[in-house]
């Protein structure tokens, strides 16, 4: 069993490892900085974007609010349709419905489009341990399967490598491919590679972007196109998505559709956007026969619960919050441990998972507001981060029902808060204060633990402002 | 799993957020003609690598006649509809043309290796995004569009949208949607490397589209 100091501690030795590894942070700020400028041009005049944002934003939470009769409305809509709708509350039912289906259909080998929540279920892991092949088939996706690591961003999930190591992944795994570090030809290699998967898989699994209660529609954005493939070329197609991915009309798609491909990688719209509505009909020569989608919670229902946090799950997973991240840049994806990095993850992992378990990452935050900035549905990220660093710390029992709360409390700093409450709050403590702080400063020592390590040690000035300013003969205070 | 079902559905129903205003109906007019939207459809796909051909309306076949020969183009798969019909009654010398009339389990590995070009109608197009929009079906599958590394599309240049919005409510498309409605807006690409862009990933490594007129 871990505990919070643990956590702590790992957290601490993996930015640790993080901010040494020159070419890691290359990496990162040479690929961010691209990023960043592509979505500044996608939006020219702020008045537009701003207007767009609300859009977005108001789409979504509205969402939120009717959530529990659009997801019924949405399961009718599937259900008539022809496609089979899953509810499961953890990974384990997830991973244990989507098992079930591919065994009843015989599958061995499936191919898979790029999903963040069947990363929260860890599902290759689940399905090869019972003997089930899983190919990632997004490229990205597919050299961090090779390097056996998670993705480090949510939308482009092997950003933290360069040419130079996807080659030599590449060289091992591939040997009669010749060697190369030409992007265009590690490109056309990969299409070779996985093409054959895609022509034999049993079934393929994806994500869903969007699913449209009105229509009983699954929306997916993609450039490869290896999530059209996954979701067309197998007999069996199951997607997995979390409950909160609903949206109420196919009108809502477009104003979601457009802020998401220009926040998420400065493009005006993706090369594909696939819209899935049924199984193979009769009559018609390709297709899965038989679709499925899984509605994971993991603790998306408790979220909604709060008006505060409930903001977290406007997301659509854009990633513009972690572009722009100024902590994110200097560590990368991995060094946070969780499955959603940056600032999104700093909002949502602490109440997906539990303070308990991750809620230092809340400490990974530098409050510049960037995140809150871009972020296209406006979802006030520094100030979920705050009050998750003040339910880390709280004594007192939460309504939010949070798992963890408190758990990062310290006596020690909890005295000193308070000490320094009271100081603030009373002028004659705090005149006491600042006239012994002056007359003793030659007693402040010079180390003061982590603080001094890259800093020198804070030292009080001779006398106070409000001494010096009295001197000078102001009286008015 | 229904027991799942119902606990999620009951925590959901358990609270209901304070409302937030709902969404205003999404539309983007921009006021554009026809050769507005040509010029704009035009840009946005040659920007993302994507050929654009006007060509006159009973001449597409003769477009193809001169260019599949010339880009080595010789294994062309069509669909049982129109389109396929017309290019049948004047296939070009030199080129094998193939019919999509059988479920893809019959022949996936030869559509997978042996294709070289699949032609197909577009239902419509957005100008403002550059973005071909196809509705597959029996006549025309879907996998026409995604796994020949040359896809061309016909487009009457009178079904071209301003935008996505104006296409769902012009075209009605809530009332009833396809098994599969794609928007294509450029051959497949990729920037998982390095964020350096790199075409013809998974998807069509070409796609043409002949804006007929």
């Amino acid at each position: 069993m871990s505990t919070p100091a643990d956590q702590t501690e790992a957290f601490h030795q993996r930015i640790d490892e993080a901010l040494h590894n020159d070419q890691l942070r290359r990496n990162f700020r040479s690929a961010l900085t691209g990023i960043m400028a592509r979505r500044a041009e996608q939006f020219p005049d702020d008045a537009q974007l701003q207007a767009l944002r609300d859009q977005a934003r108001a789409v979504r939470a509205n969402s939120l609010v009717r959530q529990p009769e659009l997801l019924e409305q949405l399961e009718t809509k599937l259900t008539g349709n022809g496609i089979q709708v899953h509810w499961a509350e953890s990974p384990e039912q997830a991973n244990a419905i989507i098992h079930t289906i591919l065994d009843a259909a015989g599958a061995k080998t499936v191919v898979k489009g790029k999903s963040m929540v069947s990363e929260e279920t860890e599902l290759n892991h689940f399905l090869e341990r019972r003997g089930i092949e899983v190919i990632e088939s997004d490229l990205g996706e597919y050299i961090i399967q090779l390097a056996e690591e998670p993705p480090s961003h949510i939308v482009a999930p092997a950003i933290h490598k360069n040419r130079v190591e996807v080659a030599e992944l590449f060289r091992r795994f591939h040997p009669e491919i010749p060697y190369t570090e030409d992007i265009d030809t590690l490109t056309q290699s990969a299409r070779q590679i996985l093409r054959n998967r895609f022509a034999n898989a049993d079934a393929g699994i994806s994500g869903v972007n969007f699913a449209v209660a009105e229509t009983g529609t699954l929306c997916l954005v993609e450039n490869e196109g290896n999530g059209r493939l996954s979701t067309t070329a197998p007999r069996l197609h199951i997607a997995i998505t979390g409950v909160e991915k609903v949206v109420e009309k196919l009108s809502d798609v477009p104003p979601l559709l457009e802020i998401l491909t220009k926040s998420a990688t400065g493009q005006p719209i993706t090369t594909y956007f696939n819209m899935i509505s049924r199984p193979r009909q009769p009559g018609e020569l390709d297709g899965p026969e038989a679709v499925h989608l899984v509605l994971l919670d993991n603790g998306r229902s408790r979220i909604r619960v709060d008006e505060e946090l409930l903001d977290t799950l406007r997301c659509i997973r854009c990633g513009a919050c972690i572009n722009h991240c100024p902590v994110y840049v200097q560590l990368g994806g991995h060094a946070y441990g969780t499955v959603y990095p940056g600032p999104i993850g700093l909002a949502l992992e602490p109440q997906r998972v539990g303070i308990d378990k991750v809620g230092t990452l809340t400490s990974a935050c530098t409050m510049c507001g960037a995140c809150g900035e871009v972020c296209p549905v406006r979802i006030p990220l520094p100030k979920l981060i705050n009050r998750l660093r003040a339910e880390a710390v709280d004594g007192q029992r939460s309504d939010a029902g949070l798992p963890g709360h408190g758990s990062l409390r310290k006596s020690g700093e909890a005295v000193t808060w308070r000490v320094w409450r009271q100081l603030y709050a009373s002028p004659r403590l705090y005149r006491l204060f600042t006239w012994a702080a002056t007359r003793l400063r030659a007693l402040t020592p010079p180390r003061l633990g982590a603080w001094t390590r890259y800093r020198s040690a804070p030292k009080p000035a001779s006398r106070p402002l409000r001494e010096l300013v009295r001197q000078e003969g102001f009286r008015h205070e | 799993m229904s027991e799942a079902r119902e606990r999620i559905l009951k925590r959901l129903r358990a609270n209901r957020p304070a409302a937030s205003p709902a969404p205003d109906a999404y539309q983007k007019p921009l006021g554009w003609d026809r050769e507005r939207r040509i010029a704009a459809f035009s840009e946005r796909m040659q920007a993302v690598r994507g050929e654009v051909h006007r060509v006159a309306r009973d001449a597409w076949t003769d477009w193809l006649a001169r260019e599949l020969p010339a880009r080595g183009l010789r294994q062309v798969l069509v669909g049982n509809g129109a389109v396929g019909d017309q290019l049948a009654e004047r296939a070009p010398d030199g080129i094998a043309l193939r019919r999509y009339d059988q479920p893809v389990e019959a022949w996936k590995a030869s559509l997978f290796d042996d294709v070289d070009v699949a032609i197909t109608a577009a239902r419509a197009g957005l100008a403002e995004s550059g973005t071909l929009v196809l509705w597959p079906d029996a006549a025309e599958p879907r996998l026409m569009s995604l796994v020949p590394p040359v896809h061309i599309a016909l487009l009457d240049v009178g079904r071209l949208h301003e935008n996505f919005a104006a296409a769902i409510a012009v075209e009605n498309w809530a009332d009833g949607m396809p098994t599969n409605a794609l928007l294509i807006s450029g051959p497949s690409k990729t920037a998982d490397i390095e964020q350096t862009l790199a075409y013809g990933i998974h998807g069509p490594k070409q796609l043409i589209t002949l804006l007929l007129d």
